[in-house]
């Protein structure tokens, strides 16, 4: 007989089923947005070499402890309070740094008890084994964005625009010349 | 005027559908450690070319205790495997790309500072020091409140 395409199964719903079952796939696809702080860790040091010695006010100390409290030189603090000391300190500008050059583009407070220049400024966290890593990366976040905050600022007078916006080789000289990132991670104590 | 045939739609819908069937198999789950809860940040850096990262998971296991760990090949491990780990990773890449190789920490929030630590240690002797740590978008405020 002529087998004309009157189906007897009903095609027509094909397409519904296929929708149902993509939209189940897009539902449960998770596309994992990769993004977090990015750190660079210390080369493996010589354990012949000594360690280079810094002046305790060059020394930005944040301790946290088991429980997930925090302390900065020796004072417990809020985390919402870490970013604006660690500014303080970095932006000290109170000497010079190991040419003997002031530090022209500082807005701190220039005290003599707290950092000599950004190029000295060592921020230091130490933590302990059963800290809880939020609590850790919290910190890390706050840190890192002092300096962010810090590089924004001046290239925001110096250029007019943020950070991320200026070409490689001036981000380049702002991180190495102007506000470089020295976090320095000490081996978490166990108690 | 003839209407428009519908007769392709379904394949199109079904290419679109056998694309999604293959992309949701791509990025091996974790069986054994629970799927750890990233602490969240606004610091953050996207990680841009996903073939140069290598995945570390730390979270608490199925069957309780402190924080367990797995590598990307769905074993768990320890500290000590990390370093074969990466230079195996490393084998599978050119020379050219081996410096911007990424390790991405996947850590539950609740996980110890001391694990993390442990890993940070191998991955200095091995030296891949380019790290990430994977996070949450929003305020690191948040972190200390749950």
């Amino acid at each position: 007989m002529a087998r004309r395409d009157n189906p007897e199964i009903n095609a027509g719903s094909m397409a519904d089923i296929a929708f149902l079952l993509l939209i189940f796939f897009l539902v449960t696809t998770t596309m994992d947005v990769d993004q977090g702080i990015s750190r660079k860790l210390p080369e493996k040091q010589d354990p012949n070499v000594e360690p280079p010695n810094i002046k305790e006010k060059n020394i930005f100390d944040v301790l946290v402890n088991r429980n997930n409290e925090i302390l900065v030189q020796n004072e417990y603090v809020e985390i919402g309070d870490i970013r604006q000391m660690a500014k303080d300190f970095i932006d000290n500008g109170g000497g010079v740094d190991a040419e003997g050059n002031p530090c022209d583009w500082c807005n701190g407070a220039k005290d003599p008890e707290s950092s000599d220049h950004p190029k000295k400024a060592v921020v230091s966290i130490e933590s302990n084994r059963g800290t809880s890593y939020s609590t850790f990366i919290s910190v890390q976040n706050e840190l890192v964005a002092a300096y962010n905050e810090l590089r924004d600022e001046y290239a925001k007078k110096k250029f007019g625009v943020l950070f991320n916006e200026l070409s490689a080789d001036r981000q380049k000289k702002i991180k190495d010349d102007i506000y470089p990132q020295i976090i320095s991670e000490r081996p978490p104590v166990k108690n | 005027m003839p209407g428009i045939s519908t007769a392709s739609l379904p394949d199109i819908v079904f290419m679109l559908l056998f694309f999604f069937m293959v992309t949701t198999v791509m990025r091996e789950t974790d069986l054994k450690i629970k799927k750890p809860v990233l602490p969240k940040a606004d610091q953050v850096k996207k990680l841009e070319r996903k073939s140069l990262v290598s995945y570390i998971y730390v979270g608490k296991g199925k069957d309780g205790g402190t924080g367990d760990k797995i590598q990307l090949n769905d074993k768990i491990s320890t500290p000590k495997n990390i370093q074969s780990f990466v230079l195996a990773e490393r084998a599978t890449h050119s020379e050219a790309e081996i410096p911007f190789l990424t390790t991405s920490i996947k850590a539950d929030k609740n996980a110890f500072v001391g694990t993390i630590s442990d890993i940070k240690e191998e991955l200095r002797e091995v030296n891949a020091l380019k790290i990430n740590y994977s996070t949450l978008p929003g305020s690191a405020l948040d972190n200390l409140k749950n």
